[in-house]
């Protein structure tokens, strides 16, 4: 057959050499190793007490963020659901009423934000396109569940709480600065 | 010269005195029988689940894993964890077995153990049976384990059973012949089958040290047929799980597939037991001829502690075998034998024979 290139080598099968026949040496390397083997340290993570480190900015469940007052910074502008390549995000737009402020921080805000934590994957584009940092990947998985249906993660468990805020300086843009 | 604090035939003479003080000889006989069983008993329960851990935590630390870390402190609680699992278990005996058969093989299996370990000097007098045979009586017991093992492979009714019994068989009666010759040798120079004799000859110093080279081999030959004696990894033909599942015991569940896994750790015991006897002196101290002093600090460590010592020090040696090598092909294992252990302890035992007719031993 020609070959396609000169690289090709013929193999030649070497005979072995009387020590190498007597296995012994080899037997005795295989010893050697399996010992040093005692010695080392076992890289198993003891999974429930000890668990593996994330990357700071591993992209897992969303979150949406609060402002330092407490009021919501998503302002229902879209992008967010328009960069997602999966269609995962929806959202019903409403226009903020007198007396609100405390609650949201724009005139708009979405009344219904749901992401299908079955359609998403996980790419952080909605993070990116946000203009208001107000969406945010965080470190946290998706824990299994019985229906579909709750995978739909609505407003209730995506807005994060005063109580205890979801720490996102990581991973947060630092030429941002919004008015806070 | 060897220190008598440590020496159990005190403890066992008194016993046997007070005992006959109270009762008549056969009552004596039976009762020290009985005593005699249950102390073997719990010693074998004992020792699976210390060798079941150890096995797997040096299985665990070789391969670079944790090995059992969660019931009991580092585990230690895992083996009898097992041992509670395989009593729930249902003792399935398949429908087209051979009942009688199938169910006797285990016990038979086991009760081999027990009677090979008759002769066996757990320290200065504290041996079960000594009698003036003790290497013949163990090789001849060892060998009818193969028994128990046929049956098991024949009765279960399954190809593959058979085959590895087969397997086994063929195996046993090969490698019988290497480790005969192995112990032989140690018996030519100690001039004595019986196990408390030849423990005696190495007052002066282990074989293993005293014998030369030929010794060393026979000890290698020793421990390389007794692995595959007692069915362990690289010569674990008879289980071969990736060929025949798991071999003879494939059909056997619960209980009745403990007793095999108890019987294999017992085998590996005894014949550990016998390795550190012939070559490393059993309970006999760490001597060199000649050097009083050192001697006496020597036979400050108890008996018992240095024959589990030595014996523990060859199991690991055989686990650490089982951890390293692949399994063998059938007829790469009776080549191995036949072609070149058989011939080279055949020569090896007329070497050893010269050396102790000569004298040319320490």
């Amino acid at each position: 057959m020609q070959p396609l290139t000169n690289r090709s080598v013929q193999v030649k099968k070497r005979q072995m050499t009387l020590i190498e026949r007597m296995y012994l040496p080899a037997i005795f390397n295989g010893l050697i190793i399996t010992f040093k083997h005692m010695f080392k340290k076992s890289p198993t993570i003891r999974y429930p007490e000890v668990t593996r480190e994330f990357a700071p900015v591993y992209r897992g469940l969303h979150v949406l963020k609060r402002d330092d007052k407490g009021a919501e910074r998503c302002t229902a502008c879209g992008l967010c659901a328009v960069s997602c390549p999966a269609e995962a995000i929806t959202m019903i737009a409403e226009e903020r009423q007198p007396g609100e402020e405390k609650l949201y921080r724009e005139e708009k805000y979405a009344k219904v934000y749901e992401i299908n934590m079955l359609r998403c994957i996980f790419c952080g584009l909605c993070e990116e396109a946000c203009p208001k940092e107000a969406i945010f990947l965080t470190t946290e998985t998706v824990p299994s569940m019985y229906n579909r249906a709750d995978f739909i993660y609505g407003k209730d468990k995506l807005v994060e709480t005063m109580e205890n805020r979801v720490d996102v300086s990581k991973r947060q843009d630092t030429n941002v600065h919004l008015n806070d | 010269m060897l220190l008598t604090i440590y020496d159990f035939t005190r403890l066992t003479t008194a016993i046997h005195t007070w005992l006959t003080s109270k009762m008549g000889d056969t009552l004596v006989m039976l009762s020290e029988m009985v005593m005699v069983g249950l102390c073997t008993l719990t010693f074998f329960v004992v020792l699976c689940l210390i060798l079941v851990y150890m096995e797997r935590k040096v299985s665990a630390f070789m391969q670079i894993r944790m090995g059992p870390n969660r019931v009991g402190p580092w585990g230690t609680v895992q083996a009898i964890a097992d041992t509670v699992k395989l009593l729930l278990k249902e003792g399935l005996t398949p429908d087209g077995a051979d009942k009688l058969l199938f169910n006797f093989a285990p016990i038979l299996v086991v009760a081999i153990c027990f009677a090979a370990m008759a002769p066996i000097a757990f320290g200065k007098g504290l041996a079960i049976w000594d009698i003036n045979i003790g290497v013949l009586y163990i090789s001849a017991i060892s060998s009818v384990g193969v028994i128990g093992i046929l049956m098991a492979g024949w009765s279960s009714n399954n190809k593959y059973s058979l085959l590895g019994a087969m397997r086994s068989g063929a195996q046993i009666v090969s490698y019988e012949l290497s480790i005969g010759m192995a112990v032989l040798s140690i018996v030519v120079l100690s001039g004595s089958l019986k196990l408390s004799d030849i423990i005696m000859a190495q007052e002066s110093g282990w074989w293993i040290f005293r014998g030369h080279i030929p010794a060393i081999i026979a000890f290698i030959i020793f421990i390389i047929a007794s692995t595959a004696e007692i069915n362990r990894a690289p010569f674990d033909m008879a289980e071969a799980e990736s060929e025949l599942t798991a071999g003879f015991h494939a059909e056997y569940s619960g209980m009745k597939f403990a007793m095999f896994f108890l019987a294999e750790y017992v085998n590996m015991f005894i014949v550990c037991a016998i390795g550190a006897t012939l070559f490393f002196g059993g309970w006999m101290p760490f001597h060199i001829g000649g050097l009083v002093a050192f001697n006496n600090v020597m036979d400050f460590i108890p008996s018992p502690i240095w024959f589990f010592g030595k014996t523990f020090g060859l199991i690991f040696l055989i686990m650490w075998f089982r951890w390293t090598f692949p399994r063998l092909r059938i007829d790469q294992l009776l080549t191995l034998e036949w072609k070149f252990l058989l011939p080279i302890s055949m020569i090896n035992l007329l070497l050893v024979t010269l050396i102790a007719i000569m004298g040319w031993y320490f």
